[in-house]
């Protein structure tokens, strides 16, 4: 069954370097997914596991059986591309049975596995049509049909539901999840929207400037980030700067600027050293007027906006640092522009990093 | 500029351009090639009192179709391959094939034919390895001599389309299990179907029409250009009627097979239910590619670049013997050789200030469908026509209907056939490069306040410069080599293709140095300009 391995894989593009001595392991039956920015060498990755392009270093394990020379067809893949690539000169039906039809099964299997993948996909009543007949989100139903019909048990999704307005990209990835369990493949599925991949997957990579920085469960990932920028890209998160003034085996103080202090639970930091704090909008609480509470700060409510079933707060510190806040917006209390606030956390709820070398700027940067 | 781009918003003025280029398009470029062979109509009957006439006739225009047919086929045989090796070919070498794939293009044909000629049956060519002559003047010279000049047609067509290819349906294949054959020939090909017609069509339209090189290396033979030319020097009893009887037959059925082509292409189903998976992934193997990329060098430099450059050998030995001497002082025969180059360079360059000034509105015209969507399509099958029709025969027919106005001299005469027979090249080109501008700048330059003639000027203009510009000198090069019509035509004057035919026919009593001179001067003038302009073109 199949389960992929990369090791030290290195891809250069010219000058460029999409991979970096990329190491990964893939289970059997995995729901996979690889995230990161534009540019960060996810889909070329895929597109190394498919033998579309070729390691410059590195292997590639397909079941154990080491992959680099073998040609995209000779892998049992089945792939789906962002813009479908479904065969314009040809109909659905043709579309679909075109691995069967290459790959010479016989009539009855070729008739049956067609059938079966276009009615999974609801479009068995489309078979006659041309692809230019039908909406982006029937076209990539199509793409994944005539993946599935090949009777691959690998699964690359390069961005599926990149081009899909957003409802339908919403239903669709459930549904692709669901087939993909349901005929137990495994699926290796780029993406640069890491809610989607939150969203489905079992476990997630996060990759950066061609190296993968965390793998992980979505819930390792958004509760322990390894990193700084996987705490950047998976959900959102305030950043403060500050240096560890106290360390104890219990906690660490932190010092920011203009005289506050923020405890955390970090033990690794040593004194001295500059680090950057992050903290989860939701775990931020608000209130009204100026409390004593541990790890809060006084400032004043600079904006506001209101995103339907959110509501988010920019609060302005008495040091000048922001921070934002996060709200349902049918249980809170609304605070208004200007309203001096307390702003607190609990010490547990925060991260510690070193803070990195080229600056923090650099550091997050998308691109 | 101020003033035409406010004169240019009103609908008078921009009707007033577009009326006139489609006035003239109508007027002088489709009407007159065609109508001057049914004005003399009657003179038809003449040929079928005559059965030797008759039957020479048939004989000729089917050898023309057959040769035209039969070298279309081998193009793409060998033209696709080529193409596929430039596109998808690894090696930084391929830089070059791809620029010397132009050659035979560039060269003007009458010098690519004399080349031939002395490559294929000259004493020093290829028969001195076999002794005698390999290949003596006849068909299959004609054969040789077509496949090398429209060969870089159907490369540079199938280059083009394969860049623009998008390569994921390719790689949807391959992962759904396609050898890459298998994938290549149910996908690839099909979604380029298009190209593929499209490139037979130029190369059948090419040999059709070539006249001044065939001539050269027919000996004995007769094709439907040949033999109008034959018929027209002969002057014998009855001529006037064959005359225009095969250009009438050669006019009718190549715009037949052109319509047949254009109504039954996009019907035309490729082959591609049938997968042979064994078979097609033995043919996909490294070593049979291998294979195919060293025959189709092979072919290319054995058949197309060397024999096309062969000229350069009695060239180079003329400029060491002093021949080149006598030729810069204008000695004996360079006299008329100068006057010719002049008269063939200057009438390149009208013919190609025209068709720019009168072949830009047009393009407009039927790129962003001005005048409706049925009337620009109309339009943009019919400004083919010049293309498709056999050039000697749309020369025959020109004369015939210009005839009627007898204060039109020779020189207007020429003009008119070269502007007529190079119109397409440049308003297809031009029209081409106009759909590839996204219509939205166009629109968005309107917003900003721009008006018909600004956004024409700061958008349209500026993004298709290298088209207009690659338009031209194709129009310009096509001039240069222009035999058939401008033998039609002239009685008088010579351009310099028409010259050199008179010299290899032994009109003129020359040396094949001279000849070699000649050709090569020709040449060298060719690449210069195919220097510049692409200097110009890396320019940008």
């Amino acid at each position: 069954m199949p389960e992929v391995r990369l090791v030290n894989i290195t891809k250069k593009f010219d000058s460029i370097v999409a991979n970096d001595n990329v190491s990964l392991q893939i289970h059997d039956r995995e729901y996979f997914s690889i995230v990161g920015p534009s540019g960060c060498g996810k889909t070329t990755l895929l597109r190394l596991i498919a033998g579309l392009v070729q390691p410059d270093e590195g292997e590639i394990y397909i079941n154990n059986r080491l992959v680099n020379f073998v040609p995209p067809e000779d892998r049992g893949i089945g792939y789906v591309f962002q813009e479908y690539a479904l065969f314009p000169h040809m109909s659905v039906w043709d579309n679909v049975t075109y691995g069967p039809r290459v790959k010479d099964w016989e009539k009855k299997d070729k008739e049956k596995i067609g059938r079966e993948m276009l009615e999974m996909v609801k479009l068995y009543d489309r078979s006659d049509a041309l692809p230019s007949r039908l909406s982006g989100g029937m076209m990539q139903r199509v793409g994944l049909a005539r993946a599935l019909a090949a009777g691959a048990k690998l699964l690359l999704l390069d961005e599926p539901l990149g081009a899909l307005d957003a409802k339908i990209r919403f239903e669709l990835r459930y549904e692709i999840r669901k087939f993909a369990k349901d005929l137990e493949l495994t699926a290796v599925h780029v993406t640069h929207d890491q809610a989607e991949a939150m969203a489905i997957s079992d476990r997630i990579a996060v990759m950066r400037k061609g190296k993968v920085l965390q793998v992980g469960t979505p819930e390792e990932l958004y509760m322990k980030p390894q990193h700084l920028f996987v705490a950047y890209f998976i959900g959102e998160s305030n950043f403060l700067q500050g240096f560890v003034s106290k360390v104890n085996e219990k906690e660490s103080i932190v010092e920011l600027r203009g005289g506050f202090s923020v405890r955390t639970l970090d033990k690794v930091r040593k004194k001295g050293e500059r680090v950057v704090i992050v903290i989860r909008p939701q775990v931020l609480k608000v209130e009204k007027g100026q409390k004593k509470r541990i790890n809060s700060f006084f400032g004043q409510v600079e904006r506001l906006r209101f995103e339907g079933t959110n509501i988010r707060y920019e609060v302005r510190l008495e040091n000048e640092d922001v921070l934002t806040a996060v709200y349902p917006s049918l249980s809170a209390e609304w605070l208004d522009v200007g309203e001096k606030v307390t702003i607190s956390f609990p010490a547990e709820k925060s991260f510690v990093f070193e803070y990195p070398e080229k600056g923090l700027r650099e550091e997050l940067a998308l691109e | 500029m101020r003033v035409l781009d406010s004169l240019s918003s009103k609908p008078v003025v921009r009707y007033v351009i577009y009326s006139f280029s489609v006035i003239f398009f109508f007027a002088l470029i489709l009407i007159p090639p065609i109508l001057g062979i049914v004005l003399k109509w009657n003179t038809m009957g003449q040929i079928f009192g005559e059965p030797s006439l008759m039957s020479r006739a048939t004989a000729a225009i089917y050898a023309s179709f057959a040769i035209a047919i039969f070298v279309s086929i081998i193009d793409i045989v060998a033209g696709l391959p080529t193409a596929w090796l430039i596109t998808r070919g690894r090696s930084k070498w391929l830089n070059v094939l791809d620029t010397f794939v132009d050659v035979p293009f560039i060269i003007p044909t009458v010098a690519l034919g004399y080349s031939l000629l002395l490559f294929w049956s000259g004493p020093e060519g290829i028969s001195s390895l076999f002794g005698g002559s390999l290949v003596s003047p006849g068909w299959l010279l004609i054969i040789l001599l077509h496949f090398a000049f429209s060969y870089p047609v159907v490369v540079r067509v199938m280059v083009g389309a394969l860049l623009d290819y998008k390569r994921e349906y390719e790689q949807a294949a391959r992962t759904l299990g396609a050898a890459p054959l298998t994938a290549d020939r149910t996908v690839t090909l099909s979604i380029l179907k298009p190209s593929l017609i499209a490139s037979f069509t130029l190369a059948f339209a090419r040999s059709i029409s070539e006249t001044g090189a065939t001539i050269m290396v027919a000996g004995a033979f007769e094709n439907g250009p040949i033999l109008i030319n034959n018929l027209k020097t002969e002057q014998q009893l009855g001529y006037e009627g064959a005359l225009v009887f095969v250009s009438f037959i050669l006019i009718a059925i190549s715009l037949a097979i052109f319509a047949a082509i254009r109504l039954a292409g996009p019907r035309l189903k490729m082959p591609i239910k049938k997968v042979w998976p064994m078979a097609e992934r033995k043919l996909s193997s490294s070593g049979v590619t291998n294979l195919r990329n060293g025959g189709t060098l092979l072919v290319f430099f054995v058949i197309i670049l060397i024999p096309s450059l062969f000229v350069a050998l009695p060239a180079v030995r003329a400029v060491s013997n002093g021949t080149l001497n006598e030729a810069v002082m204008g000695v004996g025969i360079w006299g008329g050789y100068w006057q010719s180059l002049i008269l063939s360079y200057s009438l390149g360059a009208v013919a190609t200030l025209l068709n720019v000034i009168v072949g830009l509105p047009m393009a407009v015209l039927i790129a962003r469908r001005r005048l409706g969507k049925m009337f620009s399509g109309i339009l943009d099958v019919l400004v083919n026509v010049p293309l498709i029709v056999p050039s000697i025969a749309l020369g025959v027919s020109l004369s015939i209907f210009w005839e009627n106005f007898a204060f039109i001299p020779e020189i207007g005469l020429l003009i008119f056939a070269h502007v007529s027979i190079t119109y397409p090249y440049f308003v297809r080109s031009m029209t081409a490069a106009i759909e590839r501008v996204n219509i939205d700048l166009e629109s968005a330059s309107r917003t900003l306040g721009g008006q018909p003639f600004t956004v024409f000027r700061t958008i349209i203009l500026p993004l298709t410069k290298y088209s207009v510009f690659a338009g031209a000198i194709m129009v310009f090069t096509r001039s240069i080599s222009e035999t058939g019509a401008t033998l039609a035509v002239t009685t008088q004057l010579q351009t310099a293709p028409v010259l050199l035919v008179d010299w290899v026919k032994g009109k003129v009593p020359v040396t094949p140095l001279e000849i070699g001179l000649a050709c090569g001067i020709l040449v060298v003038l060719s690449f210069i300009i195919l220097l510049i302009s692409r200097l110009i073109v890396r320019g940008r």
